[in-house]
């Protein structure tokens, strides 16, 4: 069993990774996310930490761009890219990374912008919702999203957007079930899921996007 | 010849008008460029984190201010409740510390909960405990009603039932908690951006409290991330962001953490019954008695007396209720206030008769259908229901479904009615002399899709394509509209844009008329042109540019009795689960529902209504609930991991049918929102005993409950 003892205060300065594996097992039937999953992975093969207290500068390349901040060691991620950077799309559901709204990739890989510390990303690739859009195209999964109204309030949105997008970047043909799977770290209070499933579905029978 | 008169096209006759549309909004909201009121982002922003009470009911007996203040990155600190205050619920507020940075004003909260000391008093939580609250004096009468002689019907019954039903308190939850950003921008104005349902009614709310002239408020609302009829008000969380950004000098955002929107931003209030039901040989339901309590918190309420049984309207009656004062969170709104409860825990006693007589569930509630308002309607969509679920296959008696490695299979069926009266709106419509139209209205979006419902009533009345029309809401400053509650925004904006749409449109006929010598009573708009008898006089652009220089504009009031809005539907569900009889776990395999809500104006989006209130449903079916612990008085599970929402796999196949023949359309435009989320619990719950064979009488039925039932109810 992973080690559930740590506080879970926000943003009190420890790494945040633990969290995951503790949250997978406490969810509904499918909710054992992918990014979760990939978390573990990733445990220990990311940068040292080495910690020191105030303000330092730390570099953060975000949807191609170099952004260097002054920011205590123990500033999120999330917190970070929403209110340093501006990049909105990644929603704060204040969950402890139970919901996946704040879903982004970091090297590719889908991972919840609220699990992580920003000074644990420096050196990595950092892409969000806003990197599927270029204020004229956008990405087929968003088009998808919309053609199949997979949308209400429309908070979630960007987060399922991002996990859809890590799925079929994965598994460009994947099937009913690991779609599910894969989306099960997602909440929408709305209830959107039968629109999600069938943009989802629609891509991937076609071979992916 | 095309008469003058407020009404919209016959149902045939429409081009956009019940048609499947794109939601105008999906590309800002699914690329992230909607800007919610937790995103704003002003320079200068200060975060603000907060400090509630603990316990479930408790004294504060020692508080410093003092420092907090002095913690490195705080500007600001707000006492909601200081030394000596009682603090009757868990969750319920005592401070707001703003900084810099967040993890700066956790730093606050850290400082303040250090010095923070209680007197912890008695509390009170069980909600489903009658007992045990009209004991310690918690309980309150709420009174008594009846009608006919029900003893003497339950003795000349061929069947009577008695059974235990309810249904726990869950929460809004709403995915972007409540909260607001509050800039100053003089000494007496001040810029709210505030995550609310009432954009044109919250201003004032503001107003008074901070000492403010009305029209100093400037309210900003373009996206909120889920209300469900909590996000009404501007709370006192909303003033305390105020006046944290007063006294700062700088912009704050103070949105609530998770737990405090589980525990504070609204819930629905629970019900539990005892209902003794009873019937003759044919199925038809003669007496109904009923005892029901449950709590909406403090204030000791539960769901509404005369709602009781739901919908239907037996000759002989007899029912009461009790309210229960519990130190719990208080209630809101939560979509279809009372119906989904009332209907859980009454239309499962009437399946639960319908066992008893040995009868098939759905015969027994089409032959008591005379007893609801809008029986040839239900009986219908009964009908389109049942062959979409293929009931008369599928169906068996209760426990009499054939078992599969420990799995069993069961139908169930409910059915609801709501109101949904548009509400009072204006607006505003300008044509440009370009042709280009804009709608203004102090509106909102809840994912209603009011943008889209307002661009496909202007566009089928100039006879555009949807995505033509400028929609505007989210503003205090726009024409006043009305909450979007209870299921009265679509006819609360469609009706004023249609009719003032209209008002316009035959100003530009007459010009037309003029210019092209025909008659303006032979005009009609669509095509994006202007015809006379059905051939093109001209384009739209040209027939707009006969307006002059300056757009033309109209205001548009609703609602009115001239046929644009109506209120009063119907609506069947029917569920299929399978139940592990050995885990009891409980899984959706097909939920139907036929839900009628007269003209339909966007269809895809009417569909998304209804899909997404099934799986509010199945939520609170199976495994949602608020979980108060007795012994700490604490809401224990106020956080998502553990307040349990399905996830997409967790849903089964929807099936969605619209009910709209021409009989439906032409009453106007109903509202839909809540009817759909009502019938859920009741037919999950019917599908559910009609699989095992008994009664889960509690939802959410968790694998826990289903086991207990199974196990003849030891608990
Ligand atoms: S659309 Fe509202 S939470 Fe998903």
């Amino acid at each position: 069993m992973p080690d559930q003892s740590q506080t879970t205060n926000r943003g009190s300065g420890y790494n945040r990774r633990d969290f995951l594996k503790g949250s997978g097992a406490a969810v509904a039937a499918t909710a054992i996310a992918a990014q979760a999953t990939d978390e573990v992975q990733a445990q220990g093969k990311g940068k040292p930490n080495v910690v020191s207290s105030g303000a330092t500068k730390v570099k953060l390349t975000v949807n191609g761009k170099d952004h260097v901040l002054m920011l205590e060691p123990r500033a999120v991620l999330l917190d970070v890219l929403r209110n340093d950077l501006n990049l909105t799309g990644c929603k704060d559901v204040d969950d402890r990374t139970a919901s996946g709204a704040d879903t982004v990739m970091i090297d590719g890989k889908p991972v919840l912008a609220s699990s992580r510390l920003a000074i644990q990303c420096v050196g990595q690739t950092i892409q969000t919702v806003e990197s599927l859009s270029d204020g004229k195209n956008v990405d087929e999964v968003i088009t998808g999203f919309v053609k199949h109204d997979a949308m209400q309030c429309g908070f979630c949105t960007p987060g399922f957007v991002m996990a859809t997008r890590a799925v079929l970047n994965k598994n460009p043909k994947a099937s009913l079930e690991e779609i599910q799977k894969q989306l099960g770290g997602n909440i929408c209070r709305c209830g959107t899921y039968h629109g999600i499933t069938k943009c989802a579905l629609e891509i991937a029978k076609k071979g992916g996007a | 010849m095309v008469e003058r008169q407020i009404a919209w096209k016959a149902q045939n006759e429409n081009a956009v008008i019940g048609k499947r549309h794109l939601r105008i909004d999906g590309v800002e909201k699914a690329t992230g460029d909607a800007k919610y009121s937790s995103d704003i982002n002003t320079k200068g922003t200060l975060f603000a984190r907060l400090v509630t009470c603990p316990h479930g009911h408790a004294k504060i007996v020692n508080l410093d201010v003092e420092a907090v203040k002095k913690i490195k990155g705080v500007k600001a600190v707000h006492l909601f409740k200081d030394v000596g205050a009682e603090c009757r619920w868990d969750g319920e507020l005592i401070a707001a510390v703003a900084a810099e940075r967040p993890e700066q004003a956790d730093d606050g909260v850290r400082a303040l909960k250090a010095a923070l000391k209680f007197e912890v008093l008695e509390h009170f939580v069980d909600e489903e405990d009658l007992k045990s609250g009209e004991a310690i004096g918690r309980g309150k009468d709420l009174g008594t009603n009846t009608k006919g002689d029900v003893v003497a019907a339950q003795k000349a019954a061929k069947a009577v039932s008695t059974g235990y039903y309810g249904i726990h308190t869950i929460s809004h939850c709403c995915l972007e908690t409540h909260g607001s950003h509050c800039e100053w921008t003089a000494d007496d104005a001040v810029n709210v951006h505030l995550s609310t349902q009432n954009v044109s009614g919250t201003g004032g709310q503001f107003a008074g409290p901070l000492g403010l002239d009305a029209a100093n408020v400037s309210l900003t609302c373009n996206y909120i991330g889920g209300g469900f009829g909590s996000k009404f008000a501007a709370d006192e969380w909303g003033l305390a962001c105020a006046k944290l950004a007063k006294e700062a000098g700088r912009p704050v955002r103070l949105m609530l953490d998770r737990a405090t929107e589980l525990k504070i931003g609204g819930n629905r209030p629970s019900g539990f019954a005892k209902v003794t039901v009873c019937a003759d040989a044919e199925g038809n339901i003669t007496g109904w008695e009923s005892h029901h309590w449950g709590t909406s918190g403090i204030n000791g309420s539960t769901i509404r007396l005369n709602q009781m049984p739901y919908v239907f309207a037996f000759d002989n009656y007899k029912r009461s209720a009790t309210g229960l004062s519990t130190n719990c969170g208080p209630q809101r709104a939560w979509r279809a206030p009372n119906h989904p409860q009332l209907c859980a825990v009454s239309q499962t006693a009437i399946d639960d008769i319908a066992a008893k007589l040995g009868m098939d569930s759905y015969d027994v509630f089409m032959k008591n259908l005379a007893k609801t308002p809008r029986g040839d309607v239900y009986a219908k969509q009964m009908e389109v229901g049942a062959k979409l679920i293929d009931w008369k296959k599928k169906a068996h008696l209760h426990g009499k479904g054939q078992k599969k490695g420990g799995v069993v299979s069961g139908l169930g069926m409910a059915l609801h009615t709501w109101g949904g009266r548009a509400h009072a709106g204006t607006c505003t419509v300008k044509i440009h002399p370009d042709g280009t139209v804009e709608s203004f209205s102090g509106s909102q979006d809840i994912g209603t899709g009011t943008r889209t419902v307002i661009a496909c009533t202007l566009a089928e009345t100039f006879g555009l394509p949807e995505t033509a029309v400028k929609v505007n809401l989210g503003s205090n400053k726009y024409p006043r509209s009305g909450p979007s509650g209870g299921s009265t925004t679509v006819g609360g904006v469609s009706g004023p844009n249609r009719r003032a749409g209209l008002e316009l449109l035959w100003k530009i006929f007459d010009l037309v008329a003029a210019k092209h010598n025909v008659k303006a009573d032979s005009l009609t708009a669509a095509g994006q042109k202007i015809l006379s008898d059905g051939k093109a006089v001209c384009t739209w652009k040209e027939a707009a540019g006969l307006i002059g220089p300056m757009p033309i504009e109209a205001q548009g009031q609703g609602p009115k009795s001239d046929g644009l809005t109506d209120q009063g539907v119907a609506g069947i569900q029917m569920a299929e689960v399978s139940v592990d009889t050995e885990t009891g776990q409980v899984r959706m395999n097909k939920f139907i529902a036929v839900q009628d809500c007269g003209l339909i104006i966007c269809k895809t989006q009417a569909e998304s209504q209804v899909y997404g209130a099934l799986i509010m449903g199945i939520a609170y079916a199976l495994t949602e609930e608020r979980i108060m612990d007795n012994k700490t008085g604490r809401f224990i599970n106020a956080d998502m991991e553990n307040y349990k929402l399905p996830r997409i796999g967790d849903i089964g196949e929807l099936v969605v049918e619209m009910y709209e023949p021409e009989s439906e359309y032409t009453r106007g435009v109903i509202g839909l929102g809540e009817p759909p989320v009502i019938a859920c619990g009741a037919a999950i719950s019917n599908a559910v005993a009609n699989a095992i064979g008994v009664r889960v009488p509690v939802l959410p039925m968790t694998p826990k409950r289903v086991l207990d039932a199974l196990n003849g109810g030891a608990v």
